[in-house]
């Protein structure tokens, strides 16, 4: 369309009503009491952050001597899109008929997954989405599928009885469910696993995948798991990952 | 009450009177037994406290050499009256001195069983007193600085830190808040020991100690006192200790628990004998300090489906009701939960949490009914996140709940930040008085989508409730009718805590506090 600019990928900054304006809208807390010097040092605050026009649109008096911010800012940062890789779980996923059809194809047995919200979280509110019949929002949970035997171990569980449990079941497949994460207590307690799991020489015979709102692939490899599901993930795509590896790793 | 629901007055009596048979079952299972919490519980209220060389608690010191001496069928208090007697000690001497290796309590010789009595009343009517004035001083507290209106405005602080827990209750109750609940680290529900001190480490959640509850006591009746409205403390009387809690509770003047007679068993995997016997003590004690209990039917919710499995919510509520009853609580201290859970893509979901907020109110008329914001559903997108707040507020206020755990924008993200709260308690303050008497304008259509479906629930809660009856609860839970979750009679965790009590076993404070204030 004639007099629209065109969006220059190599440097994207965000989008309020035009292009390149550079709108975002922010809030937060600064432990200072309300009032005009509040407005000020919340401004300046948002000036280093590196944007231009900073506005205090909205200031609210917490009660303890803290004041409340909603802020806009003209960004003046970019980046560059063209550039830009982020590692995924790079496969085509297959709904629910697919992967049974998978399974009776090629691995000819039923898969065994095992899943368990481990350490202190008794959030299981993801392993149940994942793993319970009944799924999450329409999506039906491993439980569900043919040719998947899913033990649902629950939440609280201590790594060495997840792994007990996967060994007593002969479990093609481990997923750990981290929702806490204040004080990054899901790193130790992920990392812990695959330390584990390793010493039991178990870490290449199983199918180790984690999963949480916090967790993304990327930082899953880097703590030693094939993968990663953080929010928006279903059944059907936990289920592609494991037999689809079961097949790649030759763990028939 | 009339009824806007028109529900079935025989089918509510019907459930209900299965429900009271089900309790009743389980009571002659309960009265037979003794746990090691209830114990200990017995020994903190004879007023055994402290932790020796390794932390370890001396209450759970002193049941543990009970325990080893054989002699827990018979009840920490015998033993501790019959050392008094032979020692002339305190308890807390007694408890120090078995710490030591100095007494071994059951091998000290029997003495007289009416000067054991005797001693062991003296010291346990002390306590009894203390807690009832921790009642009397909340009672003027409410005669003189008042409260808030219902529903109550209900947040948590979550920070491990009990100092910084103060920072924010006190700001939460200047931005409007009438209860603070200091939501415990996620672990401490398995300990099987409470520990001890003021804590400034945990997890989502700080530990509940004694020492805890009197930091945050103080932090609440100083910002109460300023800005003339009680606020409200709230804790965790569930898990492996829950009878030890609400003695803390009771002792430093704590106004509301989480004390659900099934929660454990179902969502801790903690034993279900373990866990009836240690709610049935803790009610005795939550009900005689006019502590309101708040139930977990909520997280039904989070394993189940709310539409399908509505009907497991209002069965659990009468279940809880008659344990409850049992212990010796008033309607006016039941704080049932139930939760606004339904998908909020459904088409007129709102109509049907509607009529099941209405139902629980007319069922449960006396009640301060404690209702759940949505959790299961919240994505992270925290400005619909706010509008799935302000519609569970508006069906609150509509309904005239009694207690509003207030929903954050940030659910699904992290433990609440200081400005969460006040956006979310703007949320109520602004529908809540903008919509104050709904309730008493509008009325529903007769035998229209919200009268049936309110209809339908009950009418499904009692043909469960009736199979419950006949199957007994233990086998219920065995084959997973609540919230999904299958759980085993001699399965899960705590149930080599659980004691037959032998036919000499007392414990003076169901005695002194069943009932209440006598």
């Amino acid at each position: 369309m004639e007099g629209i600019q065109k969006v220059d990928l190599t440097n994207v900054k965000p989008y309020g009503d035009t292009l390149n304006d550079g709108m975002v809208q922010m809030s937060f807390t600064l432990p200072v009491p309300y009032g005009d010097e509040a407005s000020e040092a919340a401004k300046q605050l948002v000036s280093k952050m590196g944007f231009d026009e900073p506005a205090v649109v909205y200031s609210k008096d917490l009660g303890v001597g803290y004041t409340y911010f909603v802020m806009y800012g003209k960004c003046t940062h970019t980046v560059d899109y063209t550039t830009i890789e982020v590692p995924k779980v790079d496969i085509e996923f297959m709904d629910r008929h697919q992967v049974e059809d998978y399974i009776k194809e090629n691995i000819k047995r039923d898969v065994v997954i095992v899943g368990a919200c481990t350490g202190t979280d008794a959030h299981t509110v993801g392993i149940d989405a994942i793993m319970n019949m009944k799924g999450f929002d329409g999506n039906y949970g491993l439980e569900r599928y043919n040719g998947i035997e899913a033990i649902n171990l629950g939440s609280q569980v201590p790594n060495e009885e997840l792994i007990a449990k996967a060994i007593e079941f002969k479990a093609d497949a481990i997923l750990v469910s981290q929702v806490v994460t204040q004080k990054d207590v899901h790193i130790a307690n992920l990392t812990q696993l695959v330390e584990m799991m390793e010493a039991e020489g178990l870490r290449d015979k199983m199918i180790l995948v984690c999963g949480g709102p916090r967790i993304s692939h990327e930082l899953a490899q880097e703590l030693g798991y094939d993968a990663g599901f953080g929010s928006g993930s279903f059944a059907n795509h936990v289920a592609t990952f494991v037999v689809k590896q079961i097949v790649e790793r030759n763990l028939i | 009450m009339e009824s806007k629901l028109n529900l079935n007055q025989g089918l509510i009596d019907s459930a209900r009177s299965a429900a009271k048979n089900i309790a009743e079952n389980v009571q002659q299972f309960i009265d037979k037994n003794t746990t090691v919490t209830v114990e200990r519980t017995v020994a903190r209220l004879m007023g055994v406290d402290g932790v020796d060389e390794i932390d370890k608690p001396l209450p759970n010191v002193l049941v543990d050499n009970i325990k080893e001496g054989g002699g827990l069928s018979r009840g920490v208090a015998f033993w501790i009256g019959n050392a008094m007697v032979n020692t002339g000690l305190t308890p807390q001497e007694i408890a120090e001195k078995v710490s030591a290796g100095e007494i071994d309590i059951t091998k000290l010789p029997i003495a007289d069983e009416k000067k054991i009595m005797d001693a062991v009343y003296e010291t346990a009517k002390m306590m009894v007193e203390r807690i009832k004035n921790n009642r009397a001083k909340r009672e003027d507290y409410l005669n003189t600085i008042g409260e808030g209106q219902k529903p109550y405005l209900y947040v948590i602080v979550a920070t491990g830190n009990i100092y910084e827990d103060v920072l924010q209750a006190q700001a939460a109750a200047r931005q409007g808040a009438d209860v603070i609940a200091v939501i415990r680290t996620t672990a401490q529900s398995l300990l099987d020991y409470v520990p001890y001190g003021p804590t400034t480490e945990g997890f989502g959640g700080t530990f509940a100690t004694q020492e805890n509850f009197r930091i945050m006591r103080r932090a609440l009746d100083e910002v109460g006192e300023e800005i003339g409205r009680y606020i409200r403390l709230c804790n965790y009387c569930s898990g492996l200790c829950m009878p030890e809690i609400a003695a803390m509770g009771a002792m430093e003047r704590l106004d509301v628990m989480l004390n659900d007679a099934l929660y454990g068993i179902l969502f801790r995997d903690i034993n279900m004998q373990r866990t009836l016997v240690d709610q049935y003590f803790s009610r005795i004690i939550n009900g005689f300090a006019g502590i309101i209990i708040n139930t977990g039917e909520d997280n039904y919710l989070t394993t189940a489906d709310a539409v399908e499995e509505a009907h497991t919510v209002l069965a659990s509520q009468l279940i809880n009701e008659q344990f409850a009853l049992k212990a010796g609580i008033p309607e006016e201290q039941m704080g049932l939960g139930h939760a606004f859970e339904m998908n909020p893509t459904l088409e007129n979901g709102f109509l049907y949490e509607l009529a099941q907020a209405q139902m629980a109110r007319e069922i449960f008329p006396k009640a301060p009914l404690k209702y759940m914001p949505p959790t299961k559903f919240m994505t992270g997108n925290i400005f619909r996140g706010h509008l799935q707040d302000a519609l569970f507020n508006f069906i609150s206020i509509w309904t005239h709940q009694g207690i509003q755990l207030l929903g954050m924008p940030t659910e699904a993200i992290h433990t609440p930040h200081l400005q969460d709260r006040m956006l979310s308690i703007e949320n109520a303050q602004y529908i809540f008085n903008n919509a104050r008497n709904i309730g008493d304008e509008v009325e529903f259509k007769k035998d229209g989508m919200i009268q049936k479906r309110a209809q339908e629930v009950l009418a499904k809660a009692e043909s469960l409730l009736k199979d419950i009856e006949t199957e007994g609860i233990f086998d219920t839970i065995e084959k997973g009718k609540f919230g999904g979750v299958k759980r085993s009679f001699t399965g899960g965790k705590g149930l080599a805590g659980v004691v037959e009590k032998d036919e000499k076993y007392f414990n003076p404070f169901i005695d002194l506090m069943l009932g209440g204030v006598k």
